[in-house]
């Protein structure tokens, strides 16, 4: 992989890396992603993300959930062996939505989380890239990748510093 | 800017900063065990092992190891069942519901309440197994074909509800559990070296905190929160349909889920409650677990001991108001008859003791707190013993009346949960983080005593 260099930029508090993010974007520079100790709320919007669809994963696996949990218990007591329990139906709905309810909500849980994982990249072995190992301690590190920049490594640091950056280091990966 | 009224309490106390709350919490995973904690930690699997060797018994010999007879066929082993189900309500309760509900207060409590819940949730899985007599073939439970020589399971019976019902909210809560500890997880890999560094980098699965994970984590644990709400509320509604479903007089009775569900929200917190008095002390974390978490747990517990408290006395009206003198006699016999001391222990301990939390300085005093927390758990234990008990002990037929004694198979199994829950729950308070750091990283800056105070000096 070709060496990438990024300039780090560390604050102190979520609203000075808050205020920072308008005034860097603002300026043209593209920031390459934010690190922070604890979910900062508005940081994906101020960084431009999209609002997350996590929802969406867990819809789609929920309904397959009650889909199989439906096809299950309809399949083995109502046309593989149908038991005649006290005269009822062979296959009376009520007393299936037990059943239907705790797979969708199983299959939801895990699909959305494996789809998370996934999107994020997440496993057992991935050895992640750490520009600040203090951004899961106390610090708010802002990472700008200077490739992808048009402004000079210094402008960049002085803009930094002065939106509140207590500390501007370089990273080369 | 979110401004917080200075009317209300602290959820953090002593000036505490992020780098502050990082150090208190990772120094007990990362120092060596304490001579307190291995003492507990030795007694705990003394007892499991103890308890084992009587659940291995009980194994090997049969159920006749118990003291179940003709007539009550079923006793402190389903009792045990549904106090440890009730018991592991709470912690998903408190990280779900109150999550919903923007209750910043859970953030110290919820990760220990969650692996509570999850170990107690084990311990009644133990009593499912040890029902079975022949737990090599739990298997059974499980949806297979004929060619494993019977029928489907029939979907249409309560207990299979349950193993579907137990299955979900176990493997749910510890995907809920663990999702919460992944980037706390990292913050203990951040500061690890060597083989810890290798063994929290592989638990924290390549965590950095990085804007866009975070936006998406906190969108899948609010959605988690929402899946576990309901399932919540329906793993204990499917254990009272065991007896709700039944046609047995005491038990057919449609207020059980809800009453079910209150009592288990009931013991549950009773035994948050014990656990969080004694880690804040052993642990030094009264900053963070502070008398205003004591005082909203306790609120909680005089709630939830009320509604149950509604709950007894509407199932007497109904039975006499039902004119059905079979359910009449049920309730009767269960106030007055031979085992009307356990009545007397469920109504004294579950609905009179928590009264006394009214009062705002019994409420907010650590021993009184703790006391009734045992108390009540104590309570729970005799309501379900009440309810599948003397619900059976006097059935339809007078000559096969009798009483119930327990044996040392019934208690055996009993201390074998006790074990194997507080070894697991030592083993967690030593090697993972007792308290999401995360969490109470982002409520520190609206809500710990060092940052209102720096508002309202700016203010002036």
């Amino acid at each position: 992989m070709a060496d990438k260099k990024y300039i780090v930029g560390i604050f102190d508090d979520e609203d000075d890396v808050m205020h920072a993010i308008g005034n860097i974007r603002g300026n043209g520079v593209k920031i390459h992603e934010v690190f922070t100790p604890y979910p900062v709320h508005g940081l994906d919007l101020a960084l431009g993300y999209d609002r997350p669809r996590m929802g969406v994963a867990a819809f789609l696996f929920g309904i397959t959930g009650t889909s199989l949990a439906f096809l299950l218990t309809f399949w083995t007591l109502g046309v593989d062996w149908p038991m005649n329990i006290g005269g009822k139906n062979f296959f009376p709905f009520p007393t299936n939505i037990p059943i239907v309810f705790e797979l969708t909500v199983l299959l939801a849980a895990y699909g959305m989380s494996f789809t998370f994982f996934f999107m994020e990249g997440l496993g057992p072995t991935v050895k992640p890239v750490i520009f600040d190992p203090r951004s899961t301690d106390d610090k708010f590190v802002m990472a700008i990748d200077l490739g992808k920049n048009k402004s000079s490594e210094g402008d960049i640091t002085e803009l930094l510093k002065g939106n509140g950056a207590t500390e501007v280091n370089i990273k080369e990966i | 800017m979110q401004v917080v009224s200075p009317i209300r309490e602290h959820l953090v106390t002593g000036g505490k900063t992020y780098h502050d709350v990082t150090e208190d919490i990772c120094r007990h995973v990362e120092s060596k065990p304490t001579k307190e904690w291995k003492i507990a930690f030795i007694i705990s699997v003394v007892v499991l092992i103890y308890g084992a060797s009587w659940v291995l018994w009980t194994w090997w010999e049969g159920l006749g190891v118990w003291g179940l007879n003709k007539t009550v066929g079923w006793a402190w082993d389903i009792t045990n069942f549904v106090w440890w189900v009730g018991i592991g309500h709470a912690g998903t309760l408190i990280s779900a519901i109150l999550l919903l509900f923007r209750q910043k207060w859970r953030t110290s409590i919820n990760r220990a309440a969650e692996a509570m819940t999850i170990f107690a949730v084990l311990c009644a899985a133990s009593f499912i197994l040890m029902h079975m007599g022949r737990p090599w073939l739990a298997y059974w439970a499980l949806p297979l074909p004929n060619t494993f020589g019977s029928l489907w399971v029939n979907f249409n019976s309560p207990l299979v509800w349950d193993v579907f019902a137990i299955s979900t909210y176990f493997s749910v809560s510890c995907l809920f559990w663990y999702i919460g500890m992944v980037p706390d997880l990292a913050t203990i890999r951040d500061r690890a070296t060597g083989i810890r560094k290798s063994i929290y980098g592989a638990l924290s699965l390549g965590w950095t905190g990085g804007a866009k994970s975070w936006a998406r984590y906190e969108d899948v644990s609010l959605i988690l929160a929402g899946l576990s709400t309901p399932l919540v509320l329906s793993v204990h509604t499917i254990v009272s349909f065991d007896f709700a479903t039944s046609v047995i007089p005491g038990w057919h009775t449609t207020i059980f889920p809800p009453y079910f569900v209150a009592g288990a929200i009931f013991s549950g917190f009773a035994m948050v409650q014990n656990l969080m008095l004694v880690t804040r002390v052993v642990y030094k974390l009264e900053d963070y677990i502070t008398i205003e978490h004591i005082g909203l747990m306790n609120k909680i517990i005089t709630v939830t001991g009320s509604i149950v408290g509604v709950a007894y006395i509407t199932e007497f009206f109904i039975a006499f108001y039902s004119g059905v003198q079979y359910e009449s006699y049920a309730f009767l016999n269960r106030a007055t008859g031979p085992l009307w001391w356990s009545y007397a222990a469920m109504m004294t301990c579950n609905v009179l003791s928590p009264q006394i939390f009214w009062f705002k300085s019994l409420r907010e005093n650590i021993v009184v707190s703790f006391v009734i927390a045992v108390v009540v758990n104590i309570g729970m234990w005799f309501e379900r013993f009440v309810i599948i008990v003397t619900s059976l002990h006097r059935d339809y037929l007078p000559s096969s009346w009798t009483y119930f004694t327990p044996r040392m198979g019934d208690i055996g199994d009993y201390i074998f949960s006790f074990g194997f829950f507080f070894t697991l729950f030592f083993l967690f308070s030593k090697y993972l983080p007792v308290i999401n750091m995360a969490e109470v990283k982002s409520v520190l800056k609206s809500s710990s005593e060092k940052t209102t105070e720096e508002k309202e000096v700016s203010a002036h």
